[in-house]
């Protein structure tokens, strides 16, 4: 009898000897080390992915919350979407923001408040959000540093801030999306050939004359300009680093598939259009996170003072907030509290995205942290305690999960710090003035 | 990077020679402090560097290389501050998405540039061999748009690099055209063309105190009127320095001020001004409004911008009657939102038809276009205290306070509450609330007079079967009818007093500091003196000096040792 074993040395004997960037062989599980963590060949890890998810308006209180703390057998009513994932998920309750004496200008502060650490200062934001300091850390050596889309069809309503003068916009069209990430400049990692396209390496050689140009551009500039400046300077070196990549054979990823091109869809504020547009935003950039286009995504599914609506109705979900009556019987607002189940819908619709991609023993899900935030909660009365706080996915095997984490009257940004931590970033205290916390979310790191 | 946005007053004394560094910063981010420690002391300081706007980068485009050439992508959102997106360009980087969409745009542009389709009429040379490089015509193509892409002459190092990038390209390509497109490329995604850096020198008549030098003025003077960059000849009038004499600068703002791209200068002002850029976003509930189509939200906007054209510029009629005229265009699209027979010539439903009001008819003026009072409405119903906000914000330069974070809606809009029928009653209900009252008094009185207009801009008489009360009142004059409110916002001084403001911080590209005072006075002197007359307003801020001085720091923030930026404060001197 005659067997043949392939084993990772000879299958790749072959490929290596005849040393071309032609690698035309799928990524096998035997590729992985015994663990399924890392390529085995080169050593390299499975990288560990990060996304923020965003949703305004909070969520009634008590409705949320699973009665125990640590493992826990029951979301809130209002977390109910969520289950087929409740025990990839951790629950964070009690969290609150410190004002300081500064304003609470409704909705905004909140939501920067968690995501940069620091208070804004009336409309203005003082820090860079979270996902903006994990992309630096994780996300140089892919093709796009991050990618942003924001489901409600303003690019505005990205919460991914690098200052006060650079929102990283959000794409609104998932066509859009699909034709930056997979349009004819994708290159497919599991492609038999590969040839570096000529007019790249032109551009990138151009490039470097306007990089090149940086010291004598910005010298005369006062201080507040050069950091404008150097802003654009950052910008244009991902734009050269994204040509660096796109000239090299990427290596092959068993996970990558490439998605068909979706159909144009109407952008909006109505929920299901929302939804829908959602769906395809997820769908495609798990993708993306399975192809190695990128390690962060950001994801806003709504604004802080949330404008998604249904159709016919003359409010929106943040005028029902305030303007619906508390059912005396139910103990909360009925039209409103609906929006509740759609949103959290489709975050699941997210989890089953990233879930269903496998990547050797895992999932894309268990290899990523996806944080869940919103601005306030008890949106009613603009509350700024007891926000309700989400993570999803073990990045990688450094949370745990199914946890309930209650930390009443702690600053919200234990969990930005847990989050960085999580990530491997060397970081030992996060925030500003009582927003600063030093203390990570211990019972969750793994 | 953050930019610094506090310093300890104390700071300074200890730090001595580095004061100057330090507060620049305090300017937030309009003009920049000379830099001791840079090469280039001895040119002066620079003055900050507004990124183009989506408008001003298609205008530039089209001026150097014709309208045929198409600009596709998406643009880096603006950013409104203290009422303006012009404040609001001085204080915008890039981030990576834009960047990547700028170089996308940029590359989509000089392949047009140097496509056979164009080549013949946009190159001045041919290649000797247009399979290799020739450095010779590359050069000569790209020193004259360069000058007009950077707003000055490009240096020699510069003109070097970029013809160095098409010989290179053009070798490995083997492509004259692909590597003079893809230097062409890389002028265009430049912080040099992307963002308007001014320079400043030492000016000549306030000894100690700097001015724009010619080319900064250039920039300033066309970003003004015609929002867009300088032209070849505004550029040629700094090169041969008759920018700097009272006559070659005379000539150019009459040059400037008699053009047909004045309109377009006009129209990107009041866009702003007006806050149009929100329609971007505006849309309303399909199955309440049905005729409401994104045609209608065009049409709209358009609507605003020729009466406004249409009033100030062909009529040359007064500011404050722009609340008021009876004259305006309508399509037939707006026709059905208006309830207003439109018959266009061959029933074409982009046709634009003058259309005047009778004198007894509820809609007079500006504020009763849709771009108005639907752009301040909620998606499903009107909104008496967005339109007051708007109102008080946009058109007389009033902030209204942000609201309370505590507030209880509850009662007041308990929509099956059978005593309050009516937006009026609710918001009635609403405003006696003590935390509530003081902001929503100076907002509702205006809005309540709006509620004839519907969430679309449509004609009603009732609320849920109930008749609407139109009264209203603006700061105490009293009215019954939204004819009245406009005639209220006519006579209000706070309207003239508003444009001229914004005008003056729209052409500065900065919000109003204290130093301006005495310049706001001497043109709202002669503002008042023309008879409230747009034209005249605009040619006497481009004449005015302070627009091209730049200003020193306001002394109440410094201490000794920081003051040496500037000596003495602008003057409101007009020429």
């Amino acid at each position: 009898m005659l067997t043949r074993h392939i084993t990772r040395r000879s299958a790749l004997r072959g490929v290596l000897g005849a040393a071309t960037v032609s690698v035309g062989i799928p990524l096998l599980d035997c590729f992985l080390d015994t663990n399924g963590v890392a390529l085995a060949d080169t050593g390299a890890p499975i990288p560990t992915r990060f996304a923020t998810w965003f949703w305004g308006c909070g969520l009634n209180p008590g409705r949320w919350e699973p009665k125990s703390t640590g493992k826990f057998d029951a979301f809130g009513p209002e977390l109910q979407p969520l289950e087929a994932y409740r025990s990839k998920i951790n629950v964070y309750s009690g969290l609150k923001v410190y004002l300081d004496g500064r304003i609470n200008t409704v909705h905004f502060t909140g939501e920067v408040a968690l995501l940069t650490g620091t208070v804004p200062h009336a409309s203005t934001v003082e820090a860079p959000s979270i996902d903006t300091i994990i992309a630096d850390a994780i996300g140089t050596r892919t093709r796009f540093r991050s990618l942003e889309v924001s489901c409600t069809g303003d690019p505005l309503h990205s919460q991914s801030r690098r200052s006060a003068s650079a929102i990283n916009p959000g794409e609104v069209s998932p066509v859009a999306l699909y034709t930056r990430i997979f349009g004819p400049d994708f290159a497919d990692p599991n492609a038999a050939t590969f040839t570096p396209d000529p007019r790249i390496m032109a551009k990138r050689s151009a490039l470097s004359v306007v990089a090149e140009e940086r010291r004598d551009f910005m010298a005369d500039l006062g201080a507040a300009d050069k950091a404008r400046m150097d802003e654009y300077f950052t910008s244009l070196r991902d734009i050269e680093q994204q040509l660096d990549l796109e000239l090299q054979k990427p290596a092959p990823l068993e996970a990558c598939s490439v998605p068909g091109k979706p159909d144009a869809t109407p952008t909006g504020t109505e929920i299901s259009v929302v939804q829908k547009n959602h769906k395809l935003f997820a769908g495609l950039l798990a993708n993306a996170l399975a192809c190695g286009q990128t390690r962060v995504i950001n994801i806003a599914y709504a604004n802080a003072n949330s404008s998604l609506r249904k159709a016919g109705a003359s409010q929106t979900h943040h005028e029902y907030t305030h303007e619906e009556p508390v059912d005396p019987v139910l103990g909360y607002q009925p039209e409103m509290t609906t929006f509740y189940a759609a949103i959290m819908g489709s975050f699941a619709d997210l989890l089953t995205a990233l879930d269903s991609i496998r990547e050797g023993d895992r999932t894309l899900l268990d290899r990523t942290l996806v944080m869940a935030s919103t601005d306030s909660g008890y949106a009613k009365i603009h509350a700024l305690d007891n926000i309700p706080l989400l993570t999803a996915g073990a990045a990688g095997g450094r949370i745990k999960t199914g946890l309930h984490v209650q930390a009443a009257g702690d600053p919200g940004t234990r969990l930005g710090l847990t989050v960085q931590q999580a990530m491997g970033l060397p970081v030992s205290t996060w925030g500003n003035a009582s927003m600063e916390t030093s203390k990570p979310i211990s019972e969750v790191l793994a | 990077m953050i930019p610094l946005t506090s310093i300890r007053r104390g700071s300074f004394r200890a730090r001595g020679a580095l004061a100057i560094l330090a507060a620049a910063s305090l300017l937030g981010s309009a003009y920049a402090a000379p830099d001791q420690s840079a090469q280039g002391a001895q040119s002066g300081p620079k003055v900050a560097a507004r990124r183009l706007s989506e408008d001003q980068y298609r205008q530039a485009i089209s001026d150097i290389f014709g309208p045929t050439i198409k600009v596709g992508g998406r643009f880096e959102p603006e950013i409104r501050r203290d009422g303006l997106l012009a404040t609001g360009s001085g204080q915008v980087s890039v981030t990576a998405s834009g960047l990547e969409q700028y170089d996308a745009m940029a590359h989509d542009i000089a392949a047009q540039v140097v496509s056979e389709k164009h080549r013949a009429t946009l190159l001045p040379c041919k290649p000797a061999d247009v399979k290799s490089a020739d450095d010779a015509c590359a050069s000569q193509f790209l020193g004259t748009v360069g000058f007009l892409l950077f707003r000055r002459p490009m240096t020699n190092d510069e003109l070097q690099s970029h013809t160095k990038i098409a010989g290179d390209t053009a070798r490995s390509l083997h492509s004259f055209y692909d590597g003079l497109g893809e230097a062409l490329a890389t002028l265009i995604e430049s912080p040099k063309f992307l963002f308007l850096k001014q320079g400043a020198e030492p000016d000549p008549d306030h000894s100690g105190q700097f001015r724009l030098d010619s080319y900064g003025k250039a920039i300033q003077l066309s970003l003004f009127l015609w929002n867009a960059p300088p032209d070849r000849q505004l550029l040629e009038a700094a090169r041969d320095k008759s920018l700097e004499t009272d006559h070659g600068f005379a000539a150019q703002v009459d040059r400037l001020m008699a053009s047909p791209r004045l309109e377009r200068g006009v129209r990107a002002f009041f866009s702003d001004m007006l806050g149009f850029d929100e329609f971007s976003t505006l849309s309303k509930d399909p199955v309440l409004y049905p005729k409401f189509t994104l045609k209608v939200v065009e049409d709209a906007r358009e609507q605003t911008l020729r009466t406004i054209v249409d009033h100030l510029l062909t009529r040359h009629g007064d500011y404050r009657n722009l609340f008021t005229t009876p004259n305006t265009f309508l399509t037939t699209r707006l026709g059905s939102i208006y309830g207003v027979p439109v018959t266009a010539r061959g029933g074409w439903p982009d046709a634009w038809v003058p259309y005047t009001y009778a004198k007894d008819d509820p809609r007079a003026g500006i504020l009763s276009q849709i771009s108005f009072v639907a752009l301040h409405a909620h998606p499903g119903r009107s909104s008496p205290t967005l339109r007051g906000k708007a109102l008080r914000e946009l058109v007389l330069c009033q902030k209204v306070p942000v609201p309370p974070a505590n507030v209880n809606f509850t009662l007041v809009n308990d929509v099956k509450n059978s005593q309050f029928k009516t937006t009026r009653d609710r918001l009635t209900a609403h405003r006696t609330a003590p935390t509530c009252a003081g902001c929503h008094k100076i907002m509702d009185p205006i809005g309540l007079a709006m509620e004839n207009f519907d969430a679309d801009g449509g004609f009603r008489t009732t609320e849920n079967g109930v008749s609407i009360d139109t009264t209203g009142e603006l700061d105490g004059m009293k009215f019954d009818s939204p004819a009245g409110l406009a005639k209220a916002v006519q006579s209000d001084p706070a309207a003239t007093t508003c444009v001229l403001q914004r005008t003056y911080e729209y052409a500065l590209g900065r919000p109003l500091g204290k130093g301006d005072n005495s310049t706001i006075k001497a043109l709202s002197d002669e503002f008042a003196a023309s008879g409230y007359k747009v034209p005249e307003l605009l040619r006497t801020v481009a004449r005015t000096d302070a627009l091209y001085a730049v200003p020193r720091m306001d002394l109440s923030l410094n201490t000794p040792g920081a003051g040496a930026v500037g000596a003495a404060a602008p003057t409101g001197e007009t020429r």
